[in-house]
């Protein structure tokens, strides 16, 4: 919402310095987005005559200027421009001004021998648009000597602020300006606008056939004389704010829209076919917009038709049809109320935003009509010349009126300042709030009818099922108090609220995390511990890259993606991460180590939104002179799972690996590991040669999955003690002989499971096929480790224990020892 | 001391001299003090002695095997330091070479910046609550008192998912993470204090906007939260957040549908320099409010009996600040330069006993 000082003061008496009215605006929630002051840079050029303009006795394009600036010298200057002629009034800039528009400070020169002490300035070369045909030709009338920017009117600093979505009224120069006085800045001025009278009567009349979006409407028609550009101070108000003039019917309902928050339409009367305007449902007319654009309209969009059709979408844009022109000289006015909520779906359907939707739908003075409609009479009949109809209306003003009330309390106990109560009456008072009763405890006062978001009532939404009876009761009771508080308490300044310290039940805080939470900042900080990097990739990703790691589903491609390459919920934090890996590839860097603590997107609910750790590395180990350099493979993603697991207390014994781990890994290189039979607790394995290829990745890549929400909470019991024996334990090393397709973790539980008493822990120490074994056979190294536990075996017990191992693995794998 | 043993005693010693080496050492050693050594040989001889004479050459004998065994352990440390000394020059290693390579991972500053308000929220009595990034209309917007009409939509730039029926709102992505207090409420009866930090997601992607980002809200609602703890706890934190104890703190009138009295926190700063807490400027950093009553009635909280308040802040912007991080598109991009640049040790998580 733009508007300029000059324009401020004609509805503030104020002695305030712009400063001080800037910051008070952003102190009371009408916050500055910025001041701009256009004078500034121009205030030393001043108005001036040239005396006499004669060709350059040696230059063809250069005139040779006299110049007067009304302190008796006479200015010689040199001249490029075809337009600087004998006798016309001119900008002239002295040698020491800087010039905006070049970027250049003036100094006195020479040009082909004659003295150029100044310059004759384009409206370019002061910042004031591109013509630079030629110098500024200012009227007969501009008086020489003058400053240019007082007199051009340009010393009038522009106002930006922006407004919130709750305050229509302050969409208008008068709403900043009442705003402005009850903070205590000046006086809000009077303002009425006098009845015209009616000379004729109206050909043109209202229908309303849709008075749900439209309750009330008022019209009037003037014959005008003329409808030529509008007088200087008009033009200037809105080039200041950044309208362009039109014609002066136009601009008056421009006009209005900002000085009152009073959108305006005027239609050519003669362009109206029949006599009635209807603000009827759209049929799925097609009409074309004052924008040039076309538009169709639905049953939803309240439109203003006359016996030829579609005329103007209500209380969004009007229509070309009857649009006003220079020739228009009978004119009707509309003056129009509609319902904030259909001007807003309207006005997003047809994606068009105007200064008109923008107060329509914020909901603009219900009661103003009347009073709107004189006032445009009259500047229509100032500025045209002409004589008015009748007012002609259909529906009628809706009530408005209610009350809020607010017990004085609340002013500290909610808003935290205690405000004494004659105070704050005044405050509202100030704000055109009345006062229907009082006494020591509450104040009841009117609402204004401008300030439709005080005490409004506009229906709950509450969660469904649920009996919401004494909140809703509740809320009718504190919603009006919250409203009258929030006013008091900005127009004195929220900075004088005195600040309050929490208090907490005692010194030492809680945990903070749930435990769901604390598993994943360890997952975290293991991998990152691990030697990964930690990365934040973006959720969604391109559907086809989404479908190489798990088929695209419909229901998660977004309606309105921000870019093609952005347009699919992401099924793993893998899919983005290996983007990641080809990104730094890209960049030089193939050997990555990286994850992401993120969500996964399986469906639309909640819990099919799982978190996951999951990580990707890429390349080799690093290089060394100590030890070289290894391409990755699946193991080292088993180590990070293995790592993030042992830390999150899950129980490593009882976990088992599956070979069908999702299809975006090799499927002979990859597993699933799980608790259970059932639980998935993780993945890992190479990524699939397809994915690869697909992303353009360097390989090896290794990935994995960790299921955070999937881990059970460790048990909080207390520990056993730990079991210390007293005797050293003997390991013995087995080598067994297996067919290649016996999984090792077989072997390992059939050795360790062939006494439960004494053997301790069993480990694979080694894995051979070659030369000396069958083409499919393996041979696994495994050390175990026995722990007497009532006194030293002997030589023939740990012999006797060998054979039931071996015996054991044979059982169950069919192997045999080497 | 008779001739023989002087002789004896010098021999042994020039011998010892000689020796290079623990080998050439023990041959002496036998050669004196072994079974058939020279100095055993004397001693055997003593019997031979006149008797007259045998105390006193048992005497000298005695003496000379003392004086022989200490000059032989003597050359035999020695021998044993140069033994070692050599060894030790030739196990010189350069210790100039480079370590095992130990890759070091790390933490993204996104999450660095989250476990830090998690310590200092964490210290005020708030609690961590989650919710989905997918959410439903109504928990992003109607719950929120901002219906579908509502000019704060526009403002939003939502992410649409495809509806379940032709007549179902849209899932959204949430536009931030105030839907997580309609979750904790509808959850949890008050009192309560809970901090929601996650992903949220709208429709603009340019040098300052991308469309995720993460956000920090906060809610508290008890019986007699005012707007002064509203304030009291917002400046606790971000004095405590920046480590700035004298950082300038304002507070203006604002508006967001789902609060009222609403305000937006400024904090000081130079604008130029871009450093904090001082230079006259005032930089926009988050916004508040007292929880509007609609909002507590829409989850059948009666506004009349509980009242508190909610902020919400970007969690990359305070990060920006906080590091002078200049560009916001780099911490989704993975460079693993910049990673490394910005990223911090897992060992040092965010604990408030060390400092955040």
């Amino acid at each position: 919402m733009k508007f300029t000082l000059s324009w401020l003061r004609e509805h503030l008496d104020t002695d305030a310095s712009l400063d001080t009215i800037t910051d008070t605006l952003t102190r009371i929630g009408l916050e500055l987005e910025s001041v701009e002051d256009r004078g500034a840079a121009l205030a030393p050029f001043r108005i001036a005559r040239v005396v006499e303009a004669v060709q350059h006795p040696n230059a063809d394009r250069l005139r040779a200027c006299t110049v007067d600036v009304g302190d008796g010298r006479a200015i010689s200057v040199v001249c490029g421009a075809p337009n600087a002629r004998t006798g016309m009034k001119a900008v002239f800039a002295a040698p020491g001004s800087f010039i905006p528009g070049t970027g250049i400070t003036l100094k006195v020169g020479e040009i082909r021998g004659i003295q150029s002490a100044g310059m004759l300035l384009s409206a370019r070369e002061m910042g004031l648009g591109d013509d630079h045909s030629g110098i500024v030709d200012l009227p007969e009338d501009a008086p020489i000597g003058e400053s240019y920017v007082r007199w051009a009117g340009l010393d009038d600093p522009v106002i930006d602020i922006s407004v919130t979505p709750n305050r229509g009224d302050a969409l208008s120069v008068r709403g900043v300006a009442r705003d402005l006085a009850a903070a205590g800045i000046g006086t809000l001025k009077p303002w009425s606008a006098p009845p015209v009278p009616a000379s004729f009567a109206s050909p043109l009349r209202w229908a309303i056939a849709m008075p749900e979006a439209c309750p009330f409407v008022l019209g009037r028609t003037l014959r005008v004389t003329r409808n030529d550009a509008s007088p200087r101070w008009l033009a200037e108000r809105l080039i200041a704010i950044g309208l362009r003039p039109i014609n002066a019917l136009v601009d008056v309902t421009n006009f209005f829209t900002y000085d009152l928050g009073r959108p305006l339409h005027v239609f050519d009367a003669h362009k109206v076919a029949g006599g009635t305007l209807t603000m009827r449902p759209g049929a799925g007319e097609t009409f074309r917009a004052l924008n040039g654009r076309d538009y169709t309209v639905t049953a939803e969009d309240c439109v203003i038709a006359d016996a030829a059709g579609v005329q103007s979408l209500a209380g969004v844009i009007g229509g070309e049809a009857t649009g006003c022109d220079d020739s228009t000289r009978t004119v009707f006015i509309e003056c129009a109320l509609f319902d904030p909520v259909r001007v807003a779906l309207t006005g997003r359907r047809h994606q068009i935003t105007s200064d008109a939707r923008q107060r329509f739908e914020r909901g603009i003075d219900p009661a103003l009509l009347p009073a709107a409609t004189e006032a445009a009479t009259r500047l229509i009949l100032d500025l045209c010349g002409g004589e008015a109809s009748e007012v002609v209306a259909a529906g009628a003003e809706p009530r408005w009126q209610r009350t809020a009330s607010l017990r004085f309390s609340r002013l500290a106990g909610l808003g935290g300042l205690d405000v004494p109560a004659d105070e704050a009456v005044a405050s509202l008072e100030r704000l055109g709030f009345t006062v229907a009763a009082r006494d020591a405890e509450r104040v009841t006062v009117n609402v204004p009818s401008w300030r439709n978001d005080i005490a409004a009532g506009t229906p709950l939404d509450p969660v469904p099922g649920l009996d919401v009876t004494a909140a809703a009761a509740g809320r009718a009771l504190a919603e009006p108090e919250a409203d009258l508080v929030e006013e008091v308490l900005r127009l004195r300044g929220l900075d004088a609220v005195p600040p309050v310290s929490m208090t907490v039940p005692g010194p030492v805080p809680q945990p903070t995390l749930t435990p769901r939470q604390t598993r994943a900042a360890l997952a975290r900080r293991v991998l990152a511990a691990q030697g990964l990097a930690e990365c934040v990739t973006f959720s969604f990703t391109e559907g086809t890259q989404a479908a190489l790691f798990a088929p695209a589903d419909p229901a998660l491609r977004l309606a309105n993606p921000i870019a093609a390459d952005l347009d699919q919920l992401r099924p793993t934090p893998v899919a983005t991460l290996a983007l990641a890996a080809q990104r730094n590839a890209a960049r030089g860097w193939p050997d990555l180590a990286l994850f992401e603590v993120g969500p996964a997107f399986h469906g639309v609910a909640p819990e099919a939104q799982p978190v996951l750790a999951a990580g990707l590395r890429t390349g080799a180990t690093p290089r060394s002179w100590i030890a070289p350099a290894r391409k990755l493979d699946a193991f080292d993603a088993k180590a990070d799972v293995w790592a993030v697991l042992t830390a999150l207390g899950v129980p490593m014994e009882a976990l088992s690996v599956s070979a069908d781990a999702p299809g975006f890994y090799h499927p002979g290189q990859s597993g699933v590991v799980r608790q259970g039979p059932k639980l998935a607790l993780a993945t890992f394995g190479v990524l699939h040669p397809r994915v690869l290829a697909a992303l353009e990745l360097p390989g090896p890549a290794v990935a994995f999955e960790i299921f955070l929400d999937a881990i059970a909470e460790p048990k909080r019991r207390r520990r056993a003690p730990p079991d210390l024996p007293a005797f050293m334990p003997v390991r013995r090393d087995f080598a067994f002989v297996v067919a290649a397709d016996v999984a090792a973790e077989t072997v390992l539980r059939a050795a360790k499971g062939a006494d439960r008493a004494l053997i301790a822990a069993v480990s694979l120490f080694d894995v051979y096929a070659g030369a000396q074994l069958a083409a499919d056979e393996k041979s696994l190294g495994v050390e175990v480790v026995l722990q007497p536990r009532e006194r030293t075996l002997t030589d023939a017990e740990i012999e006797a224990l060998c054979a039931k191992i071996a015996a054991a693995v044979t059982k169950a794998t069919g192997g045999r020892l080497r | 001391m008779t001739d023989d043993l002087e002789s004896l005693h010098s021999e042994t010693a020039a011998a010892l001299r000689a020796a290079a080496d623990l080998r050439a050492w023990d041959t002496v050693r036998v050669g004196v003090l072994g079974k058939n050594g020279k100095l055993t040989a004397l001693l055997k001889q003593l019997g031979t002695v006149p008797a007259e004479q045998r105390r006193e050459r048992g005497a000298a004998l005695n003496r000379l095997k003392d004086a022989l065994a200490a000059l032989i352990e003597a050359r035999r440390l020695e021998l044993e330091e140069a033994d070692l000394a050599s060894r030790l020059a030739a196990e010189r290693i350069d210790p100039t070479l480079p370590p095992r390579p130990v890759p070091a991972g790390l933490i993204h500053p996104i999450s660095r910046t989250m476990e830090e308000m998690a310590a200092i929220f964490g210290a005020m009595g708030f609690a961590i609550a989650e919710g989905p990034d997918v959410e439903s209309d109504w928990h992003n917007f109607g719950a929120l008192n901002i219906p579908a009409h509502h000019p704060a939509r526009a403002d939003h730039d939502t992410f649409y998912l495809p509806p379940a029926t032709e007549d179902s709102p849209p899932p959204v992505l949430r536009t931030h993470t105030s839907p997580v207090q309609v979750r904790a409420m509808l959850r949890q009866q008050p009192p309560l204090r809970v901090v929601v930090m996650g992903r949220t997601y709208r429709a603009d992607h340019d040098a300052t906007h991308s469309p995720m980002f993460h956000q920090l809200e906060g809610l508290a609602i008890d019986r007699d939260l005012t707007l002064g703890h509203l304030k009291g706890c917002l400046i606790d934190f971000l004095r405590s957040f920046f480590g700035i104890a004298t950082l300038p703190v304002r507070f203006r009138a604002s508006y967001f549908p789902f609060t009222e009295p609403s305000m937006e926190v400024d904090i000081g700063w130079n604008r130029r320099t871009g450093e904090l807490g001082g230079g006259g400027d005032w930089l926009e950093i988050l916004g508040s409010g007292m929880v509007h009553p609609k909002v507590l009635a829409n989850v059948g909280i009666d506004p009349s009996v509980w009242q508190g308040f909610a902020f919400g802040m970007g969690v990359e912007r305070v990060t920006m600040l906080k590091h002078g991080i200049p560009d916001l598109r780099p911490f989704y991009d993975s460079d693993i330069r910049w990673l490394r640049h910005y990223g911090t040790t897992p060992l040092a998580p965010a604990m408030l006993h060390e400092g955040v």
